[in-house]
């Protein structure tokens, strides 16, 4: 296949991958490549990217597919060629120069070639990892699975604060978890051209996974893009104030105002007047799950609500586990996001005997300190994975919650594969509100586009 | 005026002028002087992404015409306007004898047009480099008022007709993150995403900037940035902080950077009160007393 034609196959597994590529983009692409060297991996990447990825998230798509896309035409390639590495002078591994290979020795080599960056060393030590580990039959057959093993018998492992060492070696740092991911994805690449080389075919190409996809980030970067996402949120709602405005500003007349401005041209309605047409100011309640089913993603929904407090200012937001605390004033006298989490962590009063949701429990108490106040212009939120431990979900008492608000959302932290399977009861809820998977910040805008789409009054 | 011939000379020229480019800025920067497309730089606060466009004038040899973006940018202040107090005294001297046709002909001339920055940037006669600053800033009415120019180099006024770009600009777009920007003027950029660089490149900028600070202080203080940037402060320290330390350290005339010299001088690189406390709380306690 030319050149060309493989542009265009890689264009379409980034359309595939959900990038937005339009056709003038792939000819500024060529455009580009005309410009630079593209003999060298460096430009001929970084051209592409600069013309095809247009947002760090995109970007990251495009470096997994540009991995994924170039190595698996090189391979087949290869495979219609006709050659083999093993052909090659001193390309192929032999038995007895694998068999001299010992992990520690290996180990310190490793960690050589990462801390300097040497990518080619890298490759081949990736190589000689795997050629050890084969000889001691450990493989399992599953990729996924030995990369891990051989990740895990050469030591490499990248607890914060764990310094890796070679065993009496100078070699000692600490090494991040993407110089990680970088020689698992060298092992897994290696792992690969082997088996296509034994079975003489391509695998079938697999499609990322969310996981994959989402940039890697701790904590908090996390808290800053839920509040960027939360910022748009709020931007959105005041955009979307104007746009109805705009169009519907001839909707309604204000007859008394209208009778009043034609006193100047006696009486006669020359000039009408409208009513102003108020953008919606969403109230909002939202009950945060915190219990220890949710951990991980209670840091997420705490920094979900800490960002829509800064944004909504008619908003009470609740935690639960066992039963059910207000912490509005937490959020309202507290600025940082640390010393909320602690002082809802302590003193919030969170009665939490057993540590186990009780949903149940929950509406009710929620009905009683809310009863009054919920009115058809209230949004209710709730953040939770809807896992009762086998309690009675009691759903008849959040229909009637959901009947009082004007609109009902679930924001779950599983995936929607996980929803109903052993204790969670989200269906048993689902007629009432409306759930969506929510656990990367890209689902967040998904649900923030619908909170914010105008109800049908 | 200088036509870049390969990226290294860009890469060469940015150094030239006071401006250590990553190697995909680099790229990009040469790509934007070749094909002429706008570039959308994107990134954290305080990575460069003003000073590359200031940079690549100096370097390309091309004045810099500047569009400081904010909320409520409207045509009038971005594009042209009407010189209409210039327009009233010219009707009011000729207000006898003269047809409406010809002083309509007359007022809506290129006499009494005020150009503003992307006016200015196409009808120049030498190519000039365009910086539209914080774009995410501007409503998106403003963005799809853009596209026209940046796609064609053009602008229609509609008294006047389309005005075709006389010289092409290099067009260079920043923006903060703050806003999801619209699929139509991404289309028609080059992206480029500038972010905190690498202790090594960090280094050799401030030493490029300081070049009398002592080369321990420098990489210490190179280390401590890096520290502060770990944690989840308001706001990171820039680039252009890390510099004025460096500046404030050689000022100091100080050796190394210990706890006292990092109490007193923190508040170059950070700016807001909790992230004080945080810094100093975090950070401070790992230096020698």
């Amino acid at each position: 296949m030319s050149l060309p034609r493989h542009l265009v196959g890689f264009g379409d597994e980034l359309r595939r991958e959900g990038v937005a590529i339009g056709t003038s983009e792939l000819n500024d692409a060529f455009a580009a490549l005309g410009e630079v060297g593209w003999t060298s991996p460096g430009p001929f990447r970084e051209a592409l990217a600069a013309t095809l990825a247009k947002s760090p998230d995109d970007r990251r798509v495009f470096d997994l597919v540009f991995e994924r896309y170039f190595f698996r035409a090189t391979e087949g390639a290869a495979l219609q060629a006709g050659v083999r590495e093993a052909d090659a002078p001193g390309g192929g591994l032999s038995d007895e120069s694998a068999a001299r290979i010992d992990y520690d020795a290996l180990r310190e080599q490793i960690l050589e070639a990462i801390r300097e960056g040497d990518e080619a060393a890298l490759r081949d030590l990736a190589r000689l990892a795997i050629a050890a580990f084969g000889r001691q039959g450990q493989g399992s057959g599953v990729l996924g699975v030995d990369v891990q093993r051989i990740r895990r018998a050469l030591g490499l492992k990248s607890e914060p604060g764990q310094l890796v060492k070679g065993e009496g070696a100078g070699v000692e740092f600490p090494l991040t978890r993407e110089q990680i991911r970088r020689f698992e994805t060298l092992l897994r690449r290696e792992l690969e051209r082997a088996q296509i080389e034994r079975t003489q075919t391509l695998p079938a190409a697999r499609p990322l996974n969310e996981l994959d996809r989402a940039l890697p980030s701790g904590p908090a970067q996390d808290l800053a893009a839920v509040h960027r996402v939360v910022m748009q949120l709020k931007r959105r709602l005041a955009t979307q104030g104007h746009h109805a405005r705009g169009n519907k500003r001839h909707a309604h007349v204000d007859v008394r105002r209208t009778m009043r401005a034609s006193l100047e041209t006696g009486g006669v309605p020359v000039v009408l007047k409208y009513k102003p047409r108020r953008p919606r100011r969403p109230e909002l309640y939202v009950l945060c799950d915190v219990s220890t089913s949710v951990t991980s993603a209670s840091v997420f929904f705490l920094s979900v609500l800490h960002a829509l407090h800064d944004s909504f200012r008619r908003m009470r937001s609740f935690v639960f586990v066992e039963r059910i605390s207000e912490v509005t004033d937490v959020f309202a006298t507290e600025r940082s996001f640390k010393a909320v989490s602690e002082a809802i962590s302590k003193d919030a009063g969170v009665a939490d005997v057993s540590g186990y949701t009780d949903y149940g429990r929950v509406w009710r108490e929620f009905l009683e300190h809310v009863e009054d106040d919920l009115h058809p212009r209230a949004t209710v939120i709730v953040l939770g994975d809807a896992r009762t431990n086998g309690r009675d979900p009691r759903a008849d008492i959040f229909s009637r919650v959901a009947e009082r608000a004007g609109r009902t959302f679930w924001l779950n932290p599983e995936p929607r594969l996980y929803w109903n399977y052993g204790d969670s009861v989200i269906s048993a809820y689902e007629p009432y509100c409306e759930a969506y998977e929510c656990w990367t910040t890209k689902q967040l805008e998904d649900f923030v586009k619908a909170l914010t789409r105008p109800t049908h009054q | 005026m200088i036509v870049p011939g390969s990226v290294d000379e860009v890469a060469g020229g940015l150094q030239a002028v006071g401006y250590l480019p990553g190697e995909s800025t680099a790229l990009v920067s040469y790509l934007a002087a070749r094909l002429g497309k706008p570039v959308l730089v994107e990134g954290p606060a305080g990575v460069g992404k003003t000073e590359l466009a200031k940079k690549l004038a100096e370097y390309l040899g091309r004045d810099l015409v500047r569009l400081q973006c904010y909320e409520g940018l409207d045509e009038a202040k971005a594009l042209y306007e009407w010189n209409y107090r210039k327009q009233l005294l010219r009707i009011q001297t000729e207000a006898e004898g003269t047809g409406w046709q010809a002083v309509q002909d007359d007022i809506f001339g290129e006499e009494f047009l005020l150009e503003r920055p992307l006016l200015r940037a196409i009808a120049s006669a030498e190519p000039v480099v365009l910086l539209i600053d914080e774009i995410d800033k501007t409503d998106q009415e403003f963005e799809a008022m853009l596209l026209e120019l940046l796609s064609d180099f053009q602008i229609t006024i509609p008294e006047l007709g389309r005005i075709e770009a006389r010289t092409h600009p290099v067009v260079l777009l920043t923006s903060n993150n703050s806003r999801e920007l619209t699929e139509a003027l991404k289309r028609r950029c080059l992206y480029l995403w500038l972010d905190y660089p690498e202790a090594e490149r960090e280094l050799e900028i401030v030493q490029l900037h300081a070049p009398e600070l002592p080369e321990t202080v420098a990489r210490r203080l190179v280390e401590v940035v890096g520290m502060v940037r770990e944690l989840d402060l308001k706001k990171p320290p820039s680039i252009a902080e890390s510099i004025d330390w460096a500046r404030a350290l050689l000022l100091l005339g100080a050796e190394d950077i210990d706890q006292k010299t990092f109490r007193e001088t923190m508040s170059i690189i950070v700016k807001h009160r909790t992230d004080l406390d945080t810094v100093a709380e975090r950070v401070g306690v790992r230096l020698a007393a």
